[in-house]
């Protein structure tokens, strides 16, 4: 059997019995942000699932039928929500990118495109490397370099989606502040749960200061929180892009870390990462000698909200002044379920006038890496956003993922509004407002 | 389809929006009936002019022509059956103006009709069809099939609703019907004819529909049957007692059923029917009305009454009705949802014929729908790679339609003919009322271009064919 013929094969037995649940009423047309923004049946839920389903049956082609569609999506799964039948998009569309990245020849397989390639192979699964690379982005930072090449404007030359994203990158701490793994921090006051602390891999790098804070905060409210040792990335990116086997290999690894850890709740502030956690027990279904542990693993598996509205009220300090609006993240929202939390604990912050955004509940498109790969697209979806955002006069717009973070910083630069507003993480709102820096 | 005909096509409407790839045309090869049908190219106007332009090199060149809107019927209106093009009119949505003194909407076809909805009540006005599909389905491809819903009870169907159209024929030339006011007898009624042709007489390009004040409140009440025939009792009861509820809607045992064991909310599993009426008007009214039809039900022999009281229990009433498609697919992959009427008083009578279908072939058939007008929809929910079960449905679809003539109802409430049901009209309107219509079909396209294969049944086709 050649190998097309195999991914044929493979696909038909993983997938096509969940397309084939899809009763084509188009209910998930008005949820998808990129049927939206592109206009075409075969950029819609329905299109992409009816193209899985005929790539199963061998009547279009992976590379040249399939790809294209399937990689336009955003994986914001907002469809899920949407469908009345249930049908799994998100497996589906896994299963495709699958199909898709085996399907090809091997002399295309360089075709992943540098970045991606770079990022997921050698960099992600990594912790050692990202803390690196975040210590070089510090350095960077710190010794006005940063200034230089923006005021150059060289990277934008380069790439417009690099040039962004260095803008829309967060002041990072230095290393000596952030929290090492196998450490555990005693609850202040009364012990109410231990909860071990997932840090991620961009999280950790990049953002070490929200990981702090987030442990912060869930000492303040009665956690005792362990930090397990060789935990790594959640693998999410990697099965979004098709990469199954990384995936699994690297939810393996944490879960070994975890579940030594022996806490009561396994606690995440990454709405992707949260995702794909609580998507191990599905990821490792198949393998007989994980299976189990893995569906125990993601039944302890919470996001940071769920935690601090559970065991809060937060302890604040400060009154905020100002209007704050929350864009979802669509992991948190259609695949954790995870909506009213984040909305209450921000409402609870003293002083603050909310106001929620009109489309709160649509994808920023930053996607993962979807804003690296597919710029003007991303680009498109993000400026609408933008338009709901500036209607509310937020000067504040929270997000619980990083790549939301970034993208709603770079929709604020693209804006021009870098004076009036800013984007924040719901962990750093609610450190300040407690007092904390 | 000839090279000479695409390069003409071409000469009108720009690549980016003309699709020759296999992905795109897949993509438009299906609606949520479940045919399937690969189209040559897709197109996707931006207004009439280019929409004449090309239903004129389609005459020049004999190329089949198929609107569609989101793509969310029933019947199979949109599918391309004989290949050809189809013309996607989600993008002529510029236009949705309210215009609050005449009390109309103007609106571009690819407009969705959830934002008709939400713009005529934001002006204090109302436009009632209301298909389940609304926040979906385009205005256009309402208009074509004569869409309604729940509402079609006190308010009527979309036709009701249109006086005036802005279309282009089937050889291409840009026409007018009616206009702005309410009445209008000049001539033929073409607006009438239009509406509901399931895109065979023209494509719409703008249309004008009536708006009417919108009620001020509005209550609802379940009720709970343990005999299938008390519950069509109350039906006729409530309709003949002067109260005309705004929606009355049925479920029958298997529906029930199903929805209690895809998400149990604690509806009575030894009830053979559960009735959902609401009501709708001025406050003091319904206040009454809302009793007196609770009382008819028990006269009638109701287990169970409970009128909402919250807005909460009044959706959690109609959850149990909107629970029954996602609870029906559970069952199998292949659903087919029919849309036979009966008159009213037929509707008992109806339910022990489709009670007596379903034992005889042994299939997952259960039945919802708008009882209150007498269209109810018997669904077959079952897996069409299984050859001979599907042979068993051909024979209870067959069935399902003679039981609703038989009745003295009709073929199609509100989905339409389409593709399933066209070997049956001459049942329902004998064969010089088939050919009457043919004649018309025959004069507005005498090239056969527009949406061909729907409605008339091709040559020897007797009856329904779902696998071959």
């Amino acid at each position: 059997m050649n190998e097309t013929n195999a991914a044929v094969q493979n696909l038909y037995s993983d997938a096509y019995d969940w397309t084939n649940q899809c009763v084509k009423c188009g209910y998930c047309l008005p949820a998808c942000p990129t049927y939206e923004s592109m206009g075409v049946e075969s950029a819609s839920p329905r299109g992409r699932i009816n193209l899985v389903k005929m790539a199963a049956e061998g009547k279009i082609d992976f590379q040249k039928d399939l790809s294209e569609p399937i990689d336009l999506c955003l994986g914001c799964r907002a469809c899920e929500t949407a469908c009345p039948v249930g049908v799994p998009y998100g497996h589906i569309l896994e299963a495709a990118k699958e199909a898709i990245e085996n399907s090809a020849p091997t002399n295309q397989k360089t075709k992943m495109t540098k970045i991606k390639k770079l990022a997921l192979v050698h960099l992600f699964p990594y912790p050692k490397r990202m803390n690196r690379i975040g210590s070089a982005v510090f350095l960077y930072q710190k010794t006005g370099l940063s200034k230089l090449i923006r005021t150059s404007n060289v990277l934008h030359k380069v790439s417009p989606a690099l040039g962004h994203l260095e803008q829309a990158l967060p002041a990072i701490e230095s290393s000596s502040k952030r929290i090492r793994t196998g450490t555990i921090i005693p609850a202040k006051g009364e012990t109410k749960l231990r909860v071990a602390f997932f840090a991620g891999c961009i999280m950790d790098s990049m953002m070490s200061r929200i990981n702090r804070l987030t442990i912060e905060l869930l000492t303040l409210v009665g956690c005792e929180v362990i930090l397990p040792e060789n935990q790594n990335c959640c693998g999410a990116l990697h099965s979004h892009q098709g990469e199954t086997i990384q995936a699994q290999a690297l939810a393996k690894r944490n879960i070994l870390a975890f579940m030594e850890a022996d806490a009561d709740v396994i606690v995440n502030n990454a709405g992707g990462c949260g995702a794909s956690l609580l998507e191990y027990g599905h990821l490792l279904a198949d393998d007989h000698e994980w299976a189990g542990t893995a569906r125990e693993f993601s039944k302890k598996s919470k996001d940071i909200s769920q935690i601090l509205y559970q065991l809060g009220p937060l302890p604040y300090t400060e009154e905020w002044q100002g209007i704050v609006s929350y864009q979802d993240s669509c992991h948190l929202r259609n695949v954790q379920k995870v909506q009213k939390e984040p909305r209450l604990l921000l409402q609870s912050i003293p002083g603050i006038s909310y106001v929620e955004m009109e489309g709160f509940d649509r994808c920023c498109a930053s996607g993962g890496i979807y804003n690296l790969l597919h710029f003007d697209e991303s680009m498109k979806i993000l400026d609408e956003k933008m338009k709901n955002l500036k209607e509310t006069k937020a000067t504040t717009v929270v997000t619980v993922n990083p790549g939301c973070q970034m993208q709603m910083s770079i929709g604020i630069q693209r804006e021009g509004a870098t004076n009036q507003m800013k984007s924040m993480h719901l962990v750093e709102i609610l450190a300040k407002a407690c007092g904390l820096d | 389809m000839e090279k000479e005909a695409l390069h003409d096509l071409s000469q009108v409407i720009p690549g980016d929006r003309m699709f020759l790839d296999l992905a795109e045309r897949y993509c438009y090869s299906y609606d949520a009936s479940f045919g399937e049908f690969l189209p040559e190219v897709v197109i996707q106007p931006k207004n009439a002019e280019e929409i004449s332009e090309v239903v004129k090199l389609a005459n020049i060149h004999k190329i089949p022509v198929y609107p569609r809107g989101s793509g969310t019927s029933l019947s199979g209106g949109p599918l391309p059956v004989k290949g050809g093009m189809v013309l996607d009119m989600t993008l002529l949505r510029d236009k949705l103006i309210i215009d609050r003194e005449n009390m109309l909407a103007i609106v571009s076809p690819g407009v969705i009709t959830a934002n008709i909805h939400k713009k005529a009540e934001e002006a204090g006005l109302f436009y009632p069809p209301d298909p389940s599909s609304s926040n979906v389905a385009t205005i256009g491809g309402n208009l074509l099939e004569n869409s309604s819903g729940p509402k079609g009870l006190k308010y009527g169907t979309t036709k009701e609703y249109v006086i005036g159209l802005e279309v282009v024929t089937p050889t291409g030339e840009i026409i007018r019907t009616g206009g702005k006011t309410v009445k209008n007898v000049t001539g033929y009624d073409l607006t009438r004819l239009i509406v509901g042709s399931e895109g065979t007489l023209g494509i719409v390009t703008e249309a004008i529909i009536r708006l009417i004040p919108k009620p001020q409140a509005k209550q609802t009440f379940v009720a709970h049957f343990n005999h299938l025939i008390d519950s069509g009792h109350a039906i006729t009861s409530i309709l003949s007692s002067g109260i005309l509820p705004s929606a009355l809607e049925l479920m029958d045992n298997a529906c029930i059923r199903a929805v209690e064991s895809y998400r149990p909310s604690g509806l009575p599993l030894q009830a053979e029917a559960i009735l959902i009426i609401e009501i709708d008007g001025h406050p003091l009214a319904i206040e009454e009305e809302i009793i007196k039809c609770a009382d008819l039900c028990r006269a009638k022999g109701a287990s169970y009454v409970k009128i909402a009281e919250t807005e909460e229990e009044r959706q959690t009433i109609w959850s149990a009705r909107k629970l029954v498609s996602p609870a029906i697919t559970q069952m199998g992959p292949t659903k087919i949802s029919e849309d036979a009427t009966v008159p009213r008083s037929q509707i008992p009578a109806m339910m022990e014929r489709l009670n007596r279908i379903r034992e005889k072939y042994g299939l997952n058939l259960v039945v919802f729908g708008h009882a209150g007008d007498g269209n109810l929809h018997p669904n077959i929910i079952t897996d069409k790679r299984n050859i001979t079960e599907m042979k068993k449905v051909e024979l209870a679809v067959s069935e399902i339609f003679e039981a609703a003539i038989e009745l003295g109802g009709t073929l199609s409430g509100e989905h339409g003919i389409g593709t399933l049901k066209s070997p049956y009209m001459e049942m329902e309107l004998g064969i010089t009322g088939v050919n009457m219509m043919k004649k018309i079909k025959e004069a507005w396209d005498p090239n056969n271009i527009l949406n061909p294969g729907k409605i008339f049944p091709d040559k020897g086709q007797t009856r329904v064919v779902l696998v071959t």
